[in-house]
């Protein structure tokens, strides 16, 4: 019950994107197709798991022994910047179609703030190994619904007519609203 | 000066020279820092522990007991016990945890409570902020309370809600709920005169009050 | 005064929020009062203006192929200044700020600047762009946090400007309200871009 819980908040009623602001960047950038979006998010959710899970036992076999518990950003996010990179050439040597389909999302990871939100987060709210692996496993879903959801909208706005002065950003980011106010309904669903 | 070249060497020693002047850095701002830090959590929970209790002269943050999970806090005046300050928390919240303060009187009654921190929704659920909803539980008495009283009028309690934050008016009665409970079982439903014991080894509490308020042990010393 | 021209161009031509559109996170996450804005803003220029600085130090002594992570190791350590200091010295603005604090690392504006920026150039005009880019920054968000504030709560930096009976829009203090104003706002300077170029 924990852990359906714990996916219920993450995937809606706290999605990543449309409530808490993390990954924009990718969100604004990379929504523009269906295929690219799902592209995204598979790497997304990839690497999002494995960096909460690194970063955990770096976190309570590293930090709290050490009593250097300060040291957690610039640790967390040189771990997650290498973990990023060895995923892309592990995935280039031994699965070269997957890498093919991910690999160009691959360094466009390290700077989505959502990795290193999450895995902040998942420390702040106490989670054990694996609360914090569902958790940030159902936030990068979350974050790939909302990418989807998004892009697929835009697909069908690029023939509309509108004001010059609102074509790409202002359009998504209104569009982002009217969803994050959508999302606001899965309120109390815990 | 010409950039050095991407060597395997280079390379090694940039980055490691680098990495130890900013790790000798940032433990010299954190030395400086630790004491500030610690004082400014301190002084938040004292000025929250005067909120929600009468006038006292002690050092109520060094009388800190654990119970339950959950940190007590006792204050005195000239040595007489004015109250107990619990520091209590839910999960409940719509935006998850928040921290609570309450304010006991020793025999039983709710004092005040304030909210430590929280993240609700402006405008909405931190209306709990809002002494028209946190007042509510003052003067509310142990004694004649049974566990029903601490909730809201939806699920039979005597809390008014705040409108359209049913969840964060429950996870504040929850918080509530949980101290008080603690509070019962450890301070009230003890044997004779425990009150003013709490859990922790007693010897150390004299300890500690006479070292941090001179007014409190001359007045045990008189009593004495 | 060749110098000036770097401090300006991050305020209004190539300014962060509005015209690049970096660092959203931070832009719709803490805008929910201006205050926050302004407060969020003095730690990214903080930590705009020190990487800056130290990555057009150091720039000779940093090998093309690490570049980035040491410009990462650089940033991540001022965040880490900062977050301790304000930690220590405004707890109150710390905790509004939250997670948000540490994210200053994956800020955009600050890795994209030591990359376009102070690896390229001397280190007084790697100072002044930082400023720059942090001031417009700061402006910007605090534009849009007040816009929110007003809106949503009905006061500017706490200051109530409505009476307590008018009822405010709160859909503008949630999130929502931050893509959406930040959307018209964007539209908003698009417009002015244009009508000023031609």
């Amino acid at each position: 019950m924990e852990y359906v819980n714990i996916i219920i908040l993450a995937l809606l009623v706290n999605n990543v994107v449309l409530a808490q602001f993390l990954g924009i960047c990718p969100f604004l950038g990379v929504s523009g197709k269906v295929s690219t979006s799902l592209g995204m998010g598979a790497a997304v959710v990839f690497v999002m798991a494995l960096a909460n899970l690194v970063t955990y036992l770096i976190q309570n076999y590293m930090l709290v022994p050490l009593k250097v518990e300060f040291m957690q950003t610039i640790t967390f996010i040189l771990v997650i910047a290498f973990l990023v990179q060895v995923v892309e050439i592990i995935l280039k040597k031994s699965a070269p179609s997957l890498y093919q389909a991910l690999g160009i999302y691959l360094p466009l990871i390290t700077t989505n703030c959502a990795v290193l939100g999450i895995a902040i987060l998942a420390i702040q709210k106490e989670y054990s190994l694996v609360e914090s692996v569902v958790y940030s496993s159902a936030t990068a879903v979350g974050f790939t619904f909302a990418l989807i959801l998004m892009a697929g909208i835009r697909e069908q706005l690029e023939l509309l007519d509108m004001p010059k002065g609102m074509k790409g950003f202002p359009l998504t980011l209104i569009i982002a609203g009217l969803l994050s106010m959508a999302f606001m309904g899965f309120a109390g669903l815990v | 000066m010409a950039k050095l070249e991407s060597s395997l060497m280079n390379m090694v020693l940039s980055l490691f020279v680098i990495s130890l002047v900013m790790a000798a850095a940032l433990g010299f701002v954190y030395n400086i820092t630790k004491e500030p830090i610690a004082e400014a959590i301190k002084a938040k929970e004292v000025n929250a522990i005067k909120e929600v209790l009468p006038p006292f002269d002690n050092d109520p943050v060094s009388t800190i007991t654990d119970i339950e999970g959950l940190s007590f806090y006792k204050a005195t005046m000239g040595g007489e016990i004015v109250g107990y300050a619990a520091k209590t928390y839910t999960d409940k919240g719509y935006s998850g945890r928040f921290d609570l303060m309450v304010g006991f009187l020793p025999d039983g009654t709710i004092n005040k409570t304030v909210v430590l921190q929280q993240k609700e929704t402006p405008g909405l659920g931190n209306n709990i902020l809002q002494p028209k909803f946190s007042d509510q539980f003052k003067n509310i008495n142990i004694a004649n309370l049974n566990d029903q009283l601490l909730s809201v009028k939806k699920d039979g309690g005597t809390i008014d809600a705040i409108s359209a934050a049913t969840i964060s008016s429950r996870a504040y009665c929850d918080g509530i709920q949980k101290a008080y409970n603690a509070f019962i079982t450890n301070y009230v439903n003890k044997p004779t005169d425990s009150v003013d014991m709490n859990t922790g080894d007693s010897e150390s509490d004299v300890l500690s009050d006479t070292t941090t308020n001179a007014e409190s042990k001359e007045s045990k010393g008189g009593r004495k | 005064m060749k110098n000036m021209k770097f401090f300006t161009e991050g305020l209004i031509r190539s300014n962060p929020t509005f015209v690049l559109v970096l660092g959203t996170c931070p832009t719709l996450a803490v805008t929910t009062a201006a205050i926050n804005g302004i407060g969020m803003g003095a730690a990214t220029t903080f930590v705009l203006v020190c990487s800056n600085l130290l990555i057009a130090a150091l720039k000779n002594f940093i090998p093309d192929k690490v570049r980035i992570a040491a410009f990462i190791l650089i940033i991540a350590s001022f965040v880490t200044v900062v977050d301790l200091v304000m930690k220590a010295f405004t707890p109150d603005l710390y905790n509004t700020l939250g997670i948000f604090i540490p994210l200053i690392v994956v800020n955009c504006i600050i890795l994209g600047r030591a990359e376009a920026f102070a690896q390229k150039n001397k280190v007084l005009p790697a100072i002044l762009d930082g400023l720059g880019m942090g001031i417009g920054f700061t402006l910007a968000i605090t534009l849009l946090a007040s816009i929110r504030e007003l809106l949503g709560n009905g006061s500017i930096f706490d200051i109530k400007l409505v009476g307590d009976n008018v009822s405010t829009i709160l859909l503008f203090i949630l999130p929502p309200g931050a893509f959406i104003t930040y959307g018209y706002l964007i539209a908003i300077m698009n417009r002015l871009k244009s009508r000023f170029s031609s």
